[in-house]
């Protein structure tokens, strides 16, 4: 039978996915540990071996192996643009979309204080951007300048006014600099326009990262690294909201994603204000967004948990009001390996995991503001309006292994009270229960109908 | 040359019929209209010039408060790198059936370069801002 085999090299663990696709069946899977520090592909292949014991009795023929990465620290992102507001925002925006943990935002001129902090954090891209088409386009050449000799190796993709873009590429080009010229991420004002500048970041990830984290190894032996894991995940949740043109999909979904050090949500809807006489203002909001949170994470970001949510917050989703929740926290993440085994250890990480789907929802989503006028109560939304999206998922270790992932979900939507967030009102709630998102989201590259039926079987409704 | 021009309707206002109107009047009249619609902050409008590189904010106010709304607009240009930029502001600026030349005054005073009176045609703006940013019609798309 032909089979594609499907790698997540994350960041702890590598996880192996072997699909038929001659019947769009998942047959195996498998997961090791990482080993990017001696050699990645020694992980892969003990995976892979117990993929082997799990398929023995099949003749199986691997027409394609295509992997995704988050290992070696993921895909490190600065964002630079000229008001914060704008194209700095949506630098920003486009930068997590292509699947980065983006470490700092800069805004207008940069100073030679900023340049030094931005090669202390040893980006792995710089995405620079700044003005309209046929706006400003002083900074963004200023910047190109003051990056181009300072920089080194970093590779940088620019996504800015296209006027300045004849200028930025002999700076560029004079300083040796590797870069990448792509469509400006706001065109026009308020109008956004994140797909080129993804695109551009993931051939970069492609043709420089993979190598520089010493990955290329892996390529020797599989296809390709084809992508980052958000990436996946994005492409696997689009698929299920939007469909093929063979099947049609579920809708608009909201997903959130919770690891050991962040926290990510992504939404597939429009976003648009659902009722009527709500104005929108600001920028506008791309149609698959992710957002990031690096504070909410179950081990690593434990102790950074507690102190943006704070005791009040978290004894709420404790039934056992004694545990000092801080003290756990801490020690969390500090033993970032610990995996929970008593009652009382199950507990925390429940707590732990409601508050993160909780405050990384509320970061994601639209708020509404309301305002008194001589006209009247007037409305404006910022952000996603996403009261009538039908669907939350959830998906990561913390929710997939839990005892009680629907609670943990409904808990942490429940715990968002104020009527100014614009959250499902009555979703459903799915859960990826096999861990497959982001094997799908490689899959879809070629087999966008197979990729879809497998994430309608395993992608299971909980309630 | 740049021709770009910031509209938009200032504060907790939001009279959206005249902005279309004057949207589509500067747009025809051949300026790059860059509109940011109603309930616009100053910032908002500092912003956008920022990033369009305009050459002039055209602020409208109908509800009778602009000119709270609008005091210390011109301050915050200059801050942001925008002294340059013309300011101007028309509309129903204040409450009541005040003198308009004490208004226009005031809206001067405040760092604004032309004030316009309740019914003003748009044709009278932007023949002004024409001469304003020394653009005549021969060197403009029409």
């Amino acid at each position: 039978m032909n089979a594609v085999l499907l790698i997540d090299f994350g960041s702890t663990y590598t996880k192996l996915t072997a699909v038929d696709i001659d019947n769009d069946e998942i047959l195996a899977v498998a997961s090791s540990e990482t080993t990017v520090k001696t050699n990645i592909m020694d992980g892969f292949y003990k995976a892979f071996e117990v993929i082997k014991a799990k398929t023995c009795d099949l003749d199986i023929e691997y027409v394609e192996k295509l992997a995704c990465s988050s290992a070696a620290g993921g895909l490190k992102m600065i964002s630079i643009g000229l008001v914060q507001s704008l194209t700095s925002e949506a630098a920003k925006r486009a930068a997590l979309g292509a699947g980065s943990k983006v470490y700092r935002t800069y805004s207008h001129e940069l100073s030679a204080r900023e340049i030094s902090k931005i090669i202390e954090e040893k980006p792995d891209i710089i995405l620079l951007a700044g003005g309209t088409d046929g706006g400003n386009k002083d900074c963004i050449i200023k910047n190109a300048e003051a990056l181009s000799g300072k920089i080194g190796d970093i590779p940088v993709v620019v996504s800015g006014n296209k006027n300045a873009v004849d200028d930025i590429e002999n700076i560029f080009e004079e300083n040796g600099i590797y870069f990448k010229i792509t469509d400006n991420v706001m065109p026009r004002l308020n109008i956004l326009n994140v797909e080129p500048a993804r695109e551009a970041i993931r051939t970069v990830f492609m043709e420089k990262i993979i190598e520089a984290k010493g990955l290329g190894e892996a390529e020797k032996e599989i296809d390709n690294i084809m992508m980052t894991t958000p990436t996946a995940v994005l492409k696997a949740v689009n698929l299920l909201a939007d469909g093929t043109n063979e099947e049609e999909g579920i809708g608009e979904i909201l997903v959130v994603d919770i690891g050991g050090a962040t926290t990510d949500v992504h939404s597939i809807s429009k976003g648009e204000p659902t009722k009527s006489g709500v104005v929108f203002k600001g920028l506008q909001e791309p149609y698959a967004k992710r957002t990031v949170e690096g504070d909410l994470g179950m081990r690593e970001s434990a102790s950074s948990l507690y102190e943006s949510a704070g005791f009040v917050k978290m004894k709420k989703f404790m039934a056992n009001e004694s545990i000092d929740i801080k003290e756990k926290c801490e020690y969390l993440s500090r033993n970032i390996g610990k995996i929970p085994k008593t009652e009382e250890e199950k507990e925390v990480d429940e707590t732990i995991c409601t508050t993160a789907v909780g405050l990384a929802i509320e970061r994601h989503i639209g708020r509404v503001a309301t305002e008194y006028s001589p006209m009247g109560v007037i409305y404006s939304q910022e952000g996603k309006d996403l009261s009538e999206t039908g669907y939350v998922l959830g998906t990561g270790g913390a929710i997939v292994k839990s005892r009680n992932p629907v609670k943990i979900l409904k808990s942490g939507m429940e715990s968002i009270k104020d009527p100014k967030y614009l959250k499902p009102s009555k979703p459903e709630y799915l859960l990826d229960k096999d861990y497959i998102l982001s094997a799908m989201g490689l899959l879809s590259e070629s087999y966008p109908n197979k990729a879809l039926k497998i994430l309608k079987k395993h992608v299971v409704n909980i309630g | 040359m740049n021709n770009t021009i910031v509209l938009g309707v200032i504060g907790a206002d939001c009279h959206a019929v005249g902005n279309k109107i004057l949207d589509h009047a500067f747009s025809k009249a051949g300026f790059n209209v860059v509109n940011i619609g109603v309930l616009s902050s100053q910032e908002e409008f500092i912003d956008a010039a920022v990033e369009t590189d305009a050459k002039a904010i055209l602020v409208s106010s109908l509800y009778g408060h602009g000119e709270i709304d609008c005091k210390g607009l011109k301050d915050k240009c200059i801050e942001a790198g925008l002294e340059n930029v013309i300011l101007y502001a028309g509309g129903n600026l204040v409450v009541g059936k005040q003198d308009f030349e004490k208004v226009e005054k005031r809206f001067k005073d405040m760092g604004f370069d032309r004030v316009y009176a309740p019914g003003t045609s748009p044709a009278e703006s932007i023949s002004d801002l024409k001469d304003d940013l020394n653009f005549n019609i021969g060197t403009m798309a029409v």
